[in-house]
């Protein structure tokens, strides 16, 4: 196996020390530099669509998601500036204008990570209209229910489902704003043959759009622990069948 | 295999030497709209069909041909002189408007050595004369169905010459000498991303693709290059095979051409045939295939990222790169993309020279470049001329002016990612620096020209609703952002909008070019910054002082 | 130096920022000797008076009653302040947007009413197409997101605000809980 080649680089000023197949996210966390994130989760493949991990780079004008750029040696990474945290507010506050995310009656309200996202990067109001789609709650499925008003695309229940679950119930249709997240081929989710009910899915969702049937307002806590102990454990075995 | 190519220019010579005229009928999809294709069966008919006892036989043929350019005045028919050297221009009369009543007319008149005055085209104006043709040198004179007369034209010829006499250095040596840059939008050097394939690991598969995902509102250019000489591009993508190491071609085509797929499709079968395409190509031990995928109309899969997921049957969206697909690409291996125009000037710099191709042009674009004239000028069609022409030549002189006797106000360029030109540059010349100097870009070759009617907030307005109906979806800047960004315009347009609107949508307009995804997104605000840049005072004009309702924006939203 | 004049007003909300208001207890002592409530749904005054320092709005701008209201607000105004989720993001009230005016009062006032099905034509003030927070109608100069806002956060920037500072309410309050 070839070893990735050692490298030195800094963000925000600190030296770090690195393998260079390991992104600018890996690297910031593993040094305590907090890079806001959304649709990334650790465990799941880098999807790079939420953008709230952009950083700049020393030398060009040019932002880059933390989540899928691998450092170069001497490369000078920054992850807050007034431009960042602009833009930071900017991809919430298109978020909360895109759905109807009504967290005062939300089941994820105070354990959402969009809203910890408002409040930690002081998105306090949305300048832009809200769009108002009328959108559909899928409560086909005996267990889970599924409320795209509350979807932001992240796709990270679509991901689960394929990588760690291998059943792939979950994938999108539609473009643009039109996008919805989708069971089998556009059934209800009650009705998706493929569907394990195994809820990894609704574990690793950030928002109230997956939920568990019967949580109240706020009661829905969720637990995406599971997954670099799985990803883990499956990487293990793939080395040693090698 | 020289001596085969050898035989069938032969036996095509003998073929058009046995009658006095060829009458060429164009078959490429704007004319056959225009029933191109039953003024081709009444020649046919007027030619083979029953005549009078003891009639001499005709002498004239009639074949159908590619785009002949003027695609305003289609149908168009071109009838050619036979002499002893190929035909040239001068020897050629063009007739526009042509119907099927015409047909007979034009025979008659030609078997008298007479033209047909009142539908005769004139050609010698700035528009046929000032063209240069690298790309279309085949368009209008070749059938397109028939690898015969590709091959008579000294096609194929360039690819024999590549696998029999030249290393696949030599091949890449020459492209990067010939200075082109690919002709999809980027201009990013074609031999620099020949090397670069060429360069991964030898043990690798690799692939090569040509983008036939024609999607800019306004452009036609390479549906018109697959229509009127599908072999061409056949040529190049075996030579780009031969050159970088790959062994297995895709052309990803959009299902909106099905014209453009058959002829790909019956081109391609006869290009196994005659052994230039598939195993042991030309004598030699080089192998290569082509396949064609059809795109489902996302104009998004035109993005070489999302073009690949879409090929390999995924949701066709972009991925971030790096790493590019020249290093990882279709099935995770090192893919080489270039666009269908790019694929098409290879055989010619092949055959004729690197240093050739680059005399063309200017010092840092070199060669021609295909444009669909569109817009409100007199004379809309297919366009090739060499890099650097100006735009007022481009606009005045061969797309001779606006019809309705407006002044031409501005020129867009590159599509939903380019911008407007306003008149007082038209003396920029058409190169890939300049144009991103007035904040357009080349792109791919649709030239939307537009006069004084036209608004420009409703210009942007129009661009913005194509980028909000084309985002994948993926990243949130563009998904969310154009549908804000199209809802600004609307207001701005319908004169509800304030000062405050203006400048949260300039604002908008840089957060959504700097941290989108893909191209799409960050090239989507173009229109309007390039807009606002030459046109601001249509913006300031339709400002209000107070807001109409603040409520009425989010019903319209 | 005379005192500070404050203001409160209730627009399309629950009453429950008002209540959080409440909730501040013996605060509310220390905030009447450094201001008097001139006009608010807790004290008499009819008409909003001609110049108020600081003025917290609960609620989404719903019915043209609202829309008047707080233009005339924001007119007579030195701070104005959206107070709770309803003001800032429409919330709650915000959940009819989806669909049409015409439709919400025929499942309100026909479908769901027991008795007397009419739809109501007089008092009750016409809705707007759209319920919309107050910053997408007039200036807002401080917003206090939260459904309610703490009693906490209220006292915070209300102290703020009488000290003549703007609050800084980073880490102190969010949407929802």
């Amino acid at each position: 196996m070839k070893r990735a080649r050692v490298i030195t680089f800094k963000i925000d000023g600190q030296d770090i020390g690195a393998h260079e197949d390991e992104t600018i996210l890996e690297l910031a966390r593993q040094n305590g530099i907090y890079i806001p994130t959304l649709c990334f989760l650790e465990g799941l493949s880098q999807y790079g669509g939420c953008r709230l991990c952009v950083v700049e780079v020393k030398g060009t004008d040019r932002l880059f998601p933390a989540c899928t750029t691998y450092p170069i040696e001497g490369m000078e990474v920054f992850t807050d500036s007034d431009r960042l945290h602009g833009y930071r507010q900017d991809i919430l506050q298109f978020l909360f204008s895109e759905r109807n995310h009504v967290c005062s009656v939300c089941v994820s309200n105070g354990n959402c990570e969009l809203q910890g996202l408002a409040f930690s990067t002081g998105m306090d109001h949305v300048e832009v209209p809200y769009l108002n789609p009328q959108l559909d709650v899928d409560a086909s499925h005996p267990l889970f229910g599924l409320d795209h008003n509350r979807c932001v695309m992240c796709t990270r229940c679509v991901r689960v489902c394929d990588e760690i679950e291998g059943a792939h119930t979950w994938d999108v249709v539609g473009r643009g704003a039109d996008a919805r997240i989708v069971a089998d081929l556009n059934q209800p989710w009650g009705e998706a043959a493929s569907c394990t009910s195994c809820g990894k899915c609704v574990q690793v969702c950030p928002t109230g759009a997956l939920f568990r049937k019967g949580a109240s307002v706020a009661e829905m806590r969720k637990q995406a622990t599971f997954l670099p102990y799985l990803s883990q454990m499956r990487a293990g075995w793939q080395n040693e069948e090698k | 295999m020289i001596d085969r190519f050898e035989k069938i220019k032969r036996k095509e010579r003998e073929a058009a030497a046995g009658v006095d005229y060829t009458i060429g009928v164009c078959v490429a999809a704007s004319c056959l709209s225009l029933q191109g294709d039953k003024v081709l069966d009444a020649f046919q008919e007027g030619i083979e069909g029953p005549k009078e006892e003891g009639s001499p036989p005709s002498r004239c043929r009639a074949k159908g041909v590619g785009c002949l350019g003027l695609c305003s005045r289609g149908p168009l028919v071109s009838v050619t002189k036979q002499q002893d050297q190929p035909a040239d221009d001068q020897s050629r009369v063009l007739y526009q408007d042509v119907t099927v009543d015409d047909a007979p007319r034009i025979l008659e008149a030609h078997e008298a050595d007479k033209t047909v005055p009142d539908i005769l085209c004139p050609t010698d104006t700035p528009f046929f004369e000032r063209q240069i043709k690298i790309v279309l040198e085949n368009s209008g004179k070749i059938d397109p169905t028939r690898i015969e007369e590709y091959i008579a034209a000294d096609g194929y010829h360039a690819l024999l010459e590549a696998v029999t006499e030249m290393t696949p250095n030599q091949v890449i040596d020459e492209i990067v000498r010939s200075g082109l840059r690919g002709r999809g939008g980027g201009g990013y050097p074609t031999g620099l991303k020949w090397t670069t394939v060429a360069k991964a690991q030898e043990e690798k598969v690799k692939y090569v693709i040509c983008n036939a995902d024609e999607g800019d509102p306004g452009a036609f250019m390479d549906r018109s290059v697959l229509e009127s000489d599908p072999h061409r591009i056949i040529e190049g993508m075996t030579i780009a095979g031969y050159a970088v190491g790959a062994s297995r071609g895709y052309i990803y085509v959009r299902g909106e051409y099905p014209l453009a797929i058959g002829r790909l499709k019956k081109a391609i079968n006869q290009a196994r045939r005659q052994n230039v395409l598939g195993n042991g190509i030309c004598g030699t031990t080089f192998n290569f295939q082509i396949e064609i995928r059809l795109g489902a109309g996302a104009f998004v899969c035109g993005e070489e990222t999302a073009l690949i997921a879409s090929i390999e049957g995924k949701r066709g969206q972009p991925r971030p790169r790096p790493p590019y697909p020249a290093e990882l690409g279709l099935w995770h291996e090192p893919t080489l993309i270039n666009n269908v125009e790019t694929f098409a000037n290879i055989a010619p710099i092949i055959r004729n020279g690197g240093d050739w191709f680059a005399s063309y042009g200017t010092a840092t674009s070199n060669g021609t470049k295909v444009f669909a004239l569109a817009g409100s000028v007199a004379k809309n069609g297919l366009i090739e001329v060499p890099m650097g022409i100006t735009l007022h030549e481009i606009v005045e002189e061969l797309g001779g002016g606006t019809a309705n006797g407006h002044q031409i106000k501005a020129v867009q360029t590159g599509g939903p990612s380019g911008g407007c030109i306003p008149a007082s540059y038209f003396e920029t010349p058409v190169d890939y620096e300049s144009l991103k100097k007035l904040g357009s870009i080349m792109g791919s070759g649709g030239l939307i020209t537009m006069d004084e009617t036209s608004n420009m907030v409703d210009v942007a307005r129009y661009f913005m609703e194509f980028c909000m109906a084309e985002s994948c979806g993926k990243c949130v800047p563009c998904r969310v952002g154009t549908v804000h960004l199209h809802n600004l315009l609307d207001k701005i347009y319908n004169g509800k909008a304030t000062h405050k609107d203006l400048a949260l949508l300039e604002r908008l307009c840089s957060f959504v070019s700097e941290t989108s995804l893909c191209g799409l997104g960050q090239a989507a605000p173009n229109p309007i910054r390039s807009t606002l840049r030459f046109f601001r005072e249509e913006y300031l004009d339709l400002l209000v002082d107070e807001p109409v309702h603040a409520i009425s924006e989010e019903v319209a939203a | 130096m005379s005192k500070a004049k404050i203001a409160t007003v209730w627009l399309d909300g629950c009453s429950g920022c008002h209540m959080s208001l409440l909730d501040m207890d013996e605060r509310l002592i220390e905030i009447a000797q450094a201001a008097d409530l001139v006009y608010s749904p807790l004290v008499d005054p009819k008409d909003f008076p001609d110049q108020v320092d600081v003025t917290l709005v609960e609620g989404a701008v719903s019915s043209e009653d609202d829309l008047e209201k707080i233009k005339k607000v924001r007119a007579h105004t030195g701070v104005l302040v959206s107070l709770g989720d309803c003001a800032v993001t429409a919330n709650v009230p915000g959940m009819r947007n989806p669909f049409k005016v015409d439709s919400i009062m025929d499942r309100a006032y026909l479908e769901n009413a027991d008795t007397n099905q009419q739809i109501p034509l007089e008092v009750i003030p016409p809705l707007l197409p759209m319920s919309v927070p107050i910053h997408h109608v007039v200036d807002v100069d401080v917003v206090v997101p939260g459904c309610p806002p703490s009693a906490d956060t209220i006292y915070y920037v209300m102290t703020e605000l009488l000290a003549g500072r703007t609050p800084d309410l980073s880490g102190k309050t969010r949407f929802g809980i």
